[in-house]
């Protein structure tokens, strides 16, 4: 079993867990995922992991749906059933010179460790965060370790009035930039990679496709990536985005909608109003 | 000769066709103490007994089945346990009819069906757990070693087992949340239930093996860990990476792989969604590509989940059909439709990317190529459409790459397979030890657990000669 050691809500609907996994705490590198299982009659749904360290993980994670609302719902001292990983490769973390990180809604708490790590390596780290409203936009003071953060928000009720895509603008046009990441909902990845593959720069997104088994066993996850099948599990999560079919990964995400909608009733006409999110 | 036996095996009660497609119960019910000895008089007690042969661990079949006949039926299990860990699976699961029944003396006997070696091995198995419960055999005194098995197949099992009886400390390592490896997350309930399953792994862990799930070994784990903790090392992680044919229009909503239809029901309970939180597809025309065990479970498992109607698609011919006889009928009965010498070419799909139809090809059979059956050649111009809004490919598995890749030095042979020595099972790194589908390809639950039991063997006889060498 595997305790939550500590929780903390970061926004409506977005929960910040530290979770006991001693195993998976050593191996995990930036860029890795987990799969959890809440309990016996739980569905495997994958992770970001957000930070490691003392035998500990940490995953942030957006209420979406059943299985999302129910772990959002446990409480410090709760244990899941199954923590498993870590999962995908890990980034590609070198020296590249200047690096802009992209980071949107749960998307922040993946481009986290990234950022970090690649700040470590020597890299000058420009990050962009973006959100609805600014209570959207997590974790923002916990990057001051960047060179440069900006932030959006689709009110403008704090930083830059507009979308992610806006301010990567305005850094590519003032500054030169060697390799970009953009992790967060599939729509923005779709254009930020757009407008990486205009400017020439490559750019790593972290592809969500739904999961099974996370071990290249189910096939479920498999994505197209410069006209090719890929399983997103075992070779990615992370894939060049100029290259990803963006249009099909997103169809492919709808392929439960209907049973996705029945569940999460049902889970609602159980609990009642969900007023822990 | 004045032998006069029944022609016919004694029939195993089953589910009505009608009835099972709506539930995903067993099917064959098992035989009863009194058909189970009319069956064993169908057997000559050869003095020769070719169906031994048969058997990839050679049972000792006319053994058990005397005891079967004098309704010793304690003494039956024993003699098939000193053999196989697993009867209960085994009955159920072996193909029979390409081993040990394929021998039999009997069914080479003009219009004779082979003795019902399986039904009878699954009887007693089931007899004993029934009447006797969990019995542990006496384990000698606890040796220092230690030995990691990787992956809870059948093959890991059986070696875990074998060790452990001689002492060893094993530690099983495995993926998924639930040890049992394809006979949990592939093998359909209506076939084997999980229950069989998980008393044998009662059995195991009563024998002192440590079942370590959600560790994926080169992840969670790294090789070099295993490798710098334990004395010797069985690697057993089948070959459950599904393969696509990759024609146009893989992608489409309603495109599976068996793998994935077969561990949501399997594995997560998906047919009982949305009690179980895991969802799974129902289609109403379902195409199923393949004709082997996987594709007929396949079949028969979306039939059960309410599909109208389901059409395997082959492009050889019945006669090179690999399923399981058994199941083979059992679909049928179940009115699941067969299209041989048909090949896809196309998934064809709406604007919300979900698949309306199958593009096809007629085959024809034509010069044997190096497996020996004849090689399918597409018919030009033979291209025919199928409506279908699922299609479930089940055209083969491959190596999973997670551990290989972090074990370079482990040689593959060229189909990515690890290499081993056929006498023991010894692969290139020595104390590393590998058997079952990982080394074979996609294969048999019994031949998985023969390589499990050689390896076992071997393994013992690796960590005494060290031993020896150390003390000397
Ligand atoms: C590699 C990877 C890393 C991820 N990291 C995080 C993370 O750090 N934090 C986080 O909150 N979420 C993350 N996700 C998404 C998360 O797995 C899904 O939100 C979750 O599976 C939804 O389950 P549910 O039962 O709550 O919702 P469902 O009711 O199953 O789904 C609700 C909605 O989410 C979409 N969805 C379903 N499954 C997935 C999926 N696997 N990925 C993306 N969207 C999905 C559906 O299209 C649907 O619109 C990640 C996904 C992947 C593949
Ligand atoms: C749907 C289906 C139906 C079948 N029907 C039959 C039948 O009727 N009769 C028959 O004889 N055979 C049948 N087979 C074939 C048979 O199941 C296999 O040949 C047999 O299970 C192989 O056993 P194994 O021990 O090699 O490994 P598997 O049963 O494949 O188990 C391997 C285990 O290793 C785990 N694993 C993989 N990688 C790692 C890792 N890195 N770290 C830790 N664990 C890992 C996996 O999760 C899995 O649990 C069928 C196969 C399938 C898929
Ligand atoms: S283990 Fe399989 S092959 Fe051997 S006797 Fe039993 S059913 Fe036949
Ligand atoms: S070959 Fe057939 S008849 Fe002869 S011993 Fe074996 S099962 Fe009995
Ligand atoms: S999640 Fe099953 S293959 Fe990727």
């Amino acid at each position: 079993m595997f305790r939550i050691l500590r929780k903390r809500r970061l926004a409506e609907g977005t929960h910040d867990f530290w979770v006991e996994a001693p195993e998976v705490a050593q191996h995990a590198r930036p860029g890795q995922f987990l799969v959890v299982r809440i309990h016996e009659q739980g569905e495997r749904i994958p992770l970001t992991i957000a930070d490691a360290q003392d035998g500990k993980v940490r995953i942030v994670v957006k209420a979406v749906g059943k299985t999302t609302y129910e772990l959002c719902s446990l409480k410090e001292g709760d244990e899941l059933a199954d923590v498993v990983g870590p999962l995908g490769h890990p980034s590609e973390i070198d020296r590249f010179g200047h690096v802009l990180l992209v980071g949107g809604g749960v998307g922040i708490a993946a481009i986290y460790p990234i950022a970090r790590e690649l700040k470590r390596a020597g890299n000058r780290v420009t990050v962009i965060l973006g959100g609805r409203t600014a209570d959207q936009v997590i974790m923002r003071d916990e990057f001051d370790f960047a060179d440069r953060v900006l932030i959006t928000t689709d009110d403008g009720s704090l930083g830059m009035k507009g979308v992610v895509t806006d301010a990567m603008k305005v850094v590519l046009d003032s500054d030169e930039v060697d390799i970009a990441w953009a992790i967060g909902p599939t729509i923005m990845m779709k254009f930020c990679a757009l407008l990486a593959r205009e400017r020439d720069l490559k750019i790593w997104t972290s592809l969500n496709p739904i999961m099974v088994d996370g071990t290249g066993m189910c096939g479920a996850c498999r994505v197209s990536v410069n006209g090719k099948i890929r399983f997103a599990c075992v070779d990615g999560p992370e894939f060049d985005g100029r290259f990803v079919d963006w249009d099909e990964l997103l169809k492919r995400l709808t392929i439960y909608r209907e049973e996705e909608k029945k569940a999460l009733e049902r889970y609602l006409e159980k609990v009642g109003e969900p007023t822990w999110l | 000769m004045a032998v006069n036996i029944p022609d016919k095996k004694t029939p195993m009660k089953e589910q009505l066709p009608q009835e099972r497609i709506r539930n995903f119960n067993e099917v064959a019910l098992g035989y009863s103490e009194e058909e189970a000895v009319e069956e064993a008089k169908r057997c000559l007690q050869c003095k020769v007994p070719l169906c031994v042969r048969g058997c990839p661990v050679n049972i000792d079949i006319p053994g058990f089945i005397r005891q079967v006949r004098e309704r010793n039926f304690e003494k039956a299990a024993e003699v098939i346990k000193s053999y196989n860990n697993l009867p209960a699976i085994c009955g159920r699961v072996c193909p029979q009819e390409n081993q040990c029944e394929a021998q039999c003396v009997v069914g080479k006997m003009k219009n004779h069906e082979p003795v019902a070696i399986g039904r009878l091995e699954r009887f007693v198995a089931d007899w004993e757990a029934e009447h006797i419960g969990l019995k542990l055999p006496e384990i000698p005194p606890r040796r220092s070693e230690k030995v990691a098995v990787i992956g809870a197949g059948p093959g890991g099992i059986t070696c875990a087992a074998d060790l452990a009886k001689l002492g060893y400390k094993v530690v099983m390592f495995e993926a998924f949340h639930k040890p049992g490896g394809v006979l949990i997350y592939g093998i359909p309930e209506f076939r084997l239930p999980k229950a069989i399953v998980e008393r044998e792994m009662a059995y195991i862990r009563a024998l002192g093996v440590e079942v370590r799930t959600n560790v994926i070994v080169g992840k969670t784990v790294s090789v070099r860990e295993i490798l710098d903790e334990f004395d010797a090392v069985y690697i057993g992680i089948g070959a459950g990476a599904p393969k696509f044919m990759g024609i146009p229009g893989t992608n489409l909503i309603g495109v599976f792989s068996a793998s994935e239809i077969l561990t949501r029901v399997n594995l997560m309970r998906a047919y009982a969604f949305p009690n179980y939180d895991t969802p799974v597809k129902k289609g109403d025309n379902v195409i199923v590509v393949g004709a082997g065990n996987v594709a007929m479970d396949a079949a028969r498992t979306a039939l059960r989940l309410g599909a109208k109607s389901v059409t395997v698609v082959y492009r050889r011919s019945e006669q090179e059909m690999p399923a399981r006889l058994e199941e083979y009928h059992h679909a049928l009965e179940e009115g699941i439709k067969f299209h041989w010498l048909t090949q896809p070419v196309r998934y064809l799909g709406d604007e919300n990317g979900r698949l309306t139809a199958v593009e096809c090809i007629k085959m024809q059979l034509g010069e044997p190529d190096e497996s020996g059956r004849r090689r399918p050649i597409p018919v030009e111009g033979s291209n025919f459409i199928i409506e279908a809004d699922m299609v479930i490919e089940a055209i083969g598995q491959g190596p999973q790459k997670i551990l290989l890749q972090d074990f370079p030095e482990l040689k593959l042979n060229k189909w990515g397979y690890i290499e081993v020595d056929p006498e023991t099972y010894a692969t290139s790194v020595p104390g590393v030890y590998a058997g079952g589908d990982i080394v074979t390809g996609a294969a048999t639950v019994i031949e998985a657990m023969g390589a499990g039991k050689v390896a076992a063997r071997s393994i013992h006889q690796y960590l005494s000669s060290k031993v020896a060498s150390e003390k000397s």
